[in-house]
């Protein structure tokens, strides 16, 4: 009994260390074809062409500002909501509004790609009257919807389990039930909604088919919101399989997955780390 | 014991079985150009259906290991989307082996902008500068102001490399110019762009978009066969020598009538018009 469960857990975890071990085995030869600091901060991405140029830093800024502005879009609407829901609403409203919002992240990524291609870039171009609606603003704001339903949910379950007896006492103390929640609620849910936050943007970073459809595909430094940017997921998808086997194309593919790898390794430290050091022990330590 | 000898015997007959049935069995390897794939690949299963006999296995890989591969003899039929070059040539008599070029198929390329614009004709050069980002504004090449929304395909697709070998002159498209992973995509994209475009295969042209005249020719499968759009090339398999037994059989099927269907459905203009 045990060690089958046992085998079950070590199963997964070995399947994960050879992925990671083939992501690097085949990622790592491009630095016999480019030196590592023209891979990261090379400003062209011309991997076809002869000679090659295998410059990710488009790329790179790419996926980091894609996921700013979706954060900055999907972090309030996610955590407000979720304070609402699990504070201010009456019990009937969260128990409609918490169920759709949660079949929000249920939404397939190609739909709501194909959403943000078909029917938001049109609109954004006409009513902001730019070029192009295939931009970084279209891809933030398709990964901002996929991004809230995390954070809400997992929000909603933290503010939720602030215990009572603290609301009440901040109530008994004379502090108005706006001042309850900004002093009293939030910082002591804090650790859950980081989490929630982290977890809610590192789905974002990941994301492929949103930033594929939505984003526009050019391999440029984005100067505007509205210029069209290329994110590290997105080039893997649409070059690998047309990268002939073993290639510097095929091993460079590799390699963005490496980068992209240690962003949401990073991303994922990180939620460790905060989630450990907000955490509330008992009702005592605020 | 009698279980153990069972056994080996069943193994001896199914390994035999085997063993003859690849002596047998005519066996065709095809490789090369990702753009002749979808061609080989439709004609190999109807033709492996029609001959069931036949085995045909094959790999993308571009048309240089296409090519390489009918030099190398690891295959029988070498797919390419363009000619064989001198060097090629020199490298493939040096070994004894003649390669002949079978042209199965034409592709062309259409450059296509959204039905609002009212450029109706650029020239090769113009394209070039557009592409480039040299040329910025619809009103340098006749049309009314407002920023043209560059858009061209990933870097791996095949008619990528037409338009970079036939366009571009092996120049760098500019970085901002939009990128999408079909010829679809184009489609899509430039129907909603008022200012956009972009370059699709000939049988992607439809309403949503309108193609433009190259150097005052509109592409079309009878301007494409006559040589006389520019933004088109050849589709070919080579094989090792003069083709005989299976290899013949399959390179026939691609010029019956049955092949170049396929070749129409795959995207591409056939050589003959039955």
């Amino acid at each position: 009994m045990r060690s089958g469960f046992l085998l079950v857990a070590l199963f997964s975890i070995v399947a994960l260390s050879l992925i990671i071990i083939f992501l690097f085995l085949e990622g790592i030869p491009i630095l016999e074809h480019v030196s590592l600091k023209e891979f990261l901060f090379g400003q062209y991405w011309y991997p076809t062409d002869d000679p090659a140029d295998f410059g990710i830093l488009p790329l790179i800024l790419g996926s980091i500002y894609v996921t700013v502005i979706s954060g900055m879009i999907a972090i309030p609407l996610g955590v407000m909501t979720a304070i609402y829901l699990a504070q201010i609403a009456p019990a009937t409203v969260s128990q409609i509004v918490k169920p759709i919002v949660e079949l929000l992240a249920s939404m397939p990524s190609v739909v709501i790609g194909f959403f943000g291609m078909v029917v938001v870039a049109p609109f954004i171009q006409q009513l902001f009257n730019i070029p192009v609606g295939l931009n970084m603003f279209n891809a933030s704001l398709m990964l901002a919807f996929m991004a809230v339903p995390t954070i809400c949910s997992i929000s909603e379950d933290a503010v939720f389990s602030v215990p009572t007896a603290l609301k009440e006492a901040s109530l008994a103390l004379g502090a108005t039930h706006f001042e309850t929640l900004v002093r009293v609620i939030v910082p002591a849910s804090l650790s859950g909604i980081c989490t929630a936050i982290i977890l809610g943007l590192s789905r974002a970073v990941g994301e492929t088919m949103v930033v594929l459809m939505a984003a526009g595909g050019a391999a440029m430094i984005p100067t505007s919101i509205f210029d069209p940017v290329r994110p590290l997921p997105a080039s893997i998808a649409a070059e690998m399989a047309e990268a002939p086997f073993r290639s510097e194309h095929y091993h460079a593919l590799f390699a963005i997955g490496i980068v992209l790898f240690v962003f949401t390794f990073l991303f994922n430290l990180l939620a460790d780390h905060i989630s450990y050091k907000f955490r509330q022990v008992g009702e005592a330590s605020l | 014991m009698n279980r153990w000898i069972k056994s080996i015997l069943i193994l001896v007959f199914g390994l035999f079985c085997v063993a003859s049935s690849q002596v047998f069995a005519g066996e065709l390897v095809i490789k090369g150009s990702t753009t002749v794939l979808p061609i080989a690949q439709m004609a190999a299963e109807t033709f492996m259906a029609e001959n069931p006999d036949v085995k045909i296995s094959l790999s993308g890989g571009g048309s240089g290991n296409g090519i390489k591969a009918i030099i190398d003899g690891t295959a029988q039929i070498g797919n390419a989307s363009r000619f064989i070059k001198q060097k090629e040539v020199s490298l493939a008599v040096t070994k004894g082996v003649y390669p002949v070029p079978f042209r199965i198929a034409l592709d062309a390329i259409v450059p296509v902008v959204n039905p609002k614009n009212s450029v109706t004709d650029l020239t090769t050069a113009q394209l070039k500068d557009i592409y480039l980002g040299k040329i910025k504004d619809w009103k340098d090449v006749g049309g009314t102001p407002g920023k043209i929304v560059v858009i061209s395909r990933d870097s791996s697709s095949g008619t990528f490399g037409v338009w970079q070998e036939l366009v571009m002159l092996e120049d760098r498209v500019v970085p901002s110019a939009l990128t999408v992973p079909s010829n679809g995509g184009i489609v899509q994209a430039v129907a909603n762009t008022p200012g956009a475009i972009g370059y699709v295969g000939l049988g992607y042209l439809n309403k949503e978009i309108k193609a433009i005249k190259v150097n005052g020719v509109t592409g079309t499968e009878e301007t494409t066969l006559n040589g006389s759009f520019p933004i088109s090339r050849g589709l070919f398999m080579f094989t090792q020598g003069w083709p005989e037994g299976e290899t013949m059989d399959f390179i026939n099927y691609i010029f019956s009538k049955k092949g170049q269907e396929l070749v129409r459905k795959a995207g591409s203009i056939p050589v003959f018009g039955f």
